[in-house]
């Protein structure tokens, strides 16, 4: 067995591990499973690659940054795309979920993110088409590293963006006054509300990290994979399962949780096959949910 | 004339078969609160399971046994109880939305194996050659139509019967008690894990029965057909025919599947050829903006069991004000 499944599974795991963040701050903030979690990736993606298509329509070619297949059009990009990923989650929750957040019974919330999730994912279909799409058709030559292990220079820059992001978030959270109301509310929403935190405040900040990151998340997809409508919804199960197995609320959890599954994935493509990769997750939330249903860092529910 | 009659028959019989797995859905979700967003898996794994019993042998793949159908029905509501049994009891232990990720892996899993594990369920050939009732009187169609119309008909009824029976004995107050105010049913000694994985369990072999028939009718399987589409469409007749009412989820489950099969008629009159696929998915997003204004404005459906939810609702909100605070 060759070690590159280490290099795939790191990468597919950033992918996992950044869509993750959002579930576990929905969840333990917003109490719900938010289904439509996938689909703020899909759009992040597409609302990334229409913005780098105005751009070369108004600037010409770019040519890429050093040996990466991307250029400044696409760094570009992917912060309004974020932006407007952000912006996305903030509308739903305004349109649909705190209204029905505020009839206060959980589980119809899960239920309207399903129904938004299909609305949306279909919207991109009408769109886009269900073609795969692509932010270049440049194919890169992987460097040996030693070992065994090939990796190509836009995997290495976009690893480094995920390190940097998950350390910038866990930061947030830990070190700012954002960040510790964020903790106060997921951990006792009536306490948090006696001693004055913000909820509304708090409430914007999940979505717009959340949505965010699931755009950056979505654009990695873009860059190694290729774009499709259904590429969020595809990952749903896998971002579930991380944040179950790294205990709902906690970010490095999540990341963690995402690694774990990326590298079990990549290793069972090499062993068993492709067509099983998406099983994976389900064994491992299986796993966790009869063995250690709080996960690697969750706190029990009272 | 004739044509209609044939097609109203054949229209009719694919809503009831829709009616059947809404039904399961009520037992679940309406009477029990038990979310399932796998239900395309259950009934997937109906469908499969009557098809492998019943049709004939095939060397391609694992059996063919060539049973009777009615073996094939049993069996599936059989293996489809034990799966929706084994996922219950996996997660209801735990928080509801553990139970709605962990249905909606099995519907994925269900999918990867009926797409790859070949030797089982055919791939993404799927599975022909399924015997359909009165196969003898295939040769004139309405006939066919209408004694296929019959038996659906008849199933249906008898599901109905019985979950309306059931939710009116001992068990199913039980069940609503448990929806209602856990902890009080459970001081009354109810477990409240055993009742509800039998729900779920009754809820999973009903929707298995429901995948089993239409497999029998059209006579051939394949994976596409139980994507996660089909979990969408049968929520949405559900909640727009009302959870909690077995007589919601049957006349809900008419009702939008004639607006689909409507709206679908619409868009290939007015749509060209190469814009249908697109189309299509235009009507999945009014399908489910549709769902979420229900949801919004009347959650309770068109025949929700509302004088129990609206009297109970207000110690509901009480209840999760409480619970708050709590945790």
């Amino acid at each position: 067995m060759s070690l590159q499944f280490v290099v795939d599974g790191l990468l597919t795991g950033s992918m996992i591990g950044l869509g993750a963040i959002g579930v576990t701050l929905t969840y333990s903030i917003l109490r719900f499973s938010n289904f439509a979690h996938g689909d703020f990736m899909a759009w992040g993606t597409y609302a990334t690659l229409a913005v780098v298509s105005a751009i070369g329509a108004m600037f010409g070619k770019v040519a890429p940054i050093g040996p990466l297949s991307f250029g400044w059009p696409l760094l570009v990009a992917l912060v309004v795309g974020m932006a407007f990923t952000a912006l996305l989650a903030l509308l739903l929750d305004k349109v649909l979920f705190s209204r029905l957040r505020s009839q206060g019974q959980a589980i119809i919330v899960v239920m309207a993110s399903f129904g938004a999730s299909m609305a949306l994912r279909s919207l991109l279909e009408f769109t886009f088409t269900s073609r795969p799409t692509y932010f270049s058709r440049a194919i890169q030559i992987a460097m040996p590293v030693g070992f065994g292990i090939r990796i190509t220079p836009d995997q290495i820059a976009l690893l480094l963006l995920t390190a940097t992001l998950v350390l910038g978030v866990h930061l947030l959270m830990t070190r700012t006054q954002t960040g510790r109301s964020m903790q106060a509310l997921s951990q006792n929403a009536a306490l948090a509300r006696i001693v004055g935190i913000d909820v509304a405040s708090v409430v914007r900040v999940t979505w717009i990290i959340g949505g965010a990151l699931a755009c950056v998340a979505g654009v990695m997809i873009g860059v190694l994979v290729q774009i499709r409508p259904f590429m969020g919804f595809d990952m749903l199960l896998p971002m579930f399962a991380a944040a179950i197995l790294g205990g709902i609320g906690s970010i490095p959890g999540a990341v963690l949780g995402g690694l774990i599954i990326g590298l079990a994935e990549a290793g069972a493509v090499q062993l068993i096959g492709a067509e099983w990769r998406a099983a994976v997750s389900f064994i491992i939330l299986m796993a966790v949910l009869f063995v250690r249903p709080i996960g690697l860092f969750g706190v029990r529910e009272r | 004339m004739i044509d209609l009659v044939g097609y109203g028959a054949f229209f009719l019989t694919t809503a009831l078969i829709f009616s059947l797995v809404t039904l399961g859905l009520n037992l679940q979700w309406g009477l029990t609160g038990l979310f399932n967003v796998g239900l395309a898996g259950f009934v997937a794994i109906g469908a499969y399971t009557s098809a492998l019993l019943t049709t004939p042998d095939d060397p391609t793949r694992l059996g063919g046994f060539g049973l009777p159908i009615l073996v094939g029905w049993i069996g599936a509501m059989v293996v489809g109880g034990i799966a929706a049994a084994l996922t219950g009891m996996a997660t209801l232990r735990l928080r509801s939305d553990y139970l709605a990720i962990t249905t909606f892996g099995v519907a994925v899993v269900v999918q990867l194996v009926a797409l790859n594990a070949q030797k089982l369920t055919g791939g993404p050939f799927g599975i022909g050659f399924i015997p359909r009732p009165f196969g003898g009187l295939a040769e004139t169609p309405l006939l066919f139509n209408l004694s296929n119309l019959a038996v659906v008909c008849a199933v249906t009824l008898m599901a109905y019967l019985a979950l309306e029976h059931l939710s009116r004995s001992p068990w199913g107050r039980v069940l609503r008690a448990l929806r209602e105010d856990e902890r009080a049913a459970i001081s009354l000694g109810k477990s409240a894990r055993f009742y509800r994985v039998q729900a779920f369990a009754v809820g999973g072999a009903i929707m298995a029965l429901a995948g089993a028939m239409q497999a029998h009718f059209t006579g051939f399987i394949a994976p596409d057909n139980y994507l996660p589409i089909l979990t969408f469409q049968v929520w949405v007749m559900l909640i727009v025919g009302g959870s909690g009412s077995n007589r919601g989820a049957v006349i809900g489950s008419i009702l939008v599947w004639a607006i689909w099969a409507g709206s679908g008629t619409l868009t290939s009159v007015f749509f060209p050829p190469e814009q249908q696929a697109r189309a299509a998915s235009l009507q999945i997003v009014a399908i489910g903006v549709m769902l979420c204004v229900i949801l919004l404005i009347r959650p309770n459906g068109l025949f929700g069991d509302r004088p129990l939810r609206t009297r109970l609702g207000k110690r509901k909100r009480i209840d999760t004000a409480k619970s708050g605070s709590n945790g």
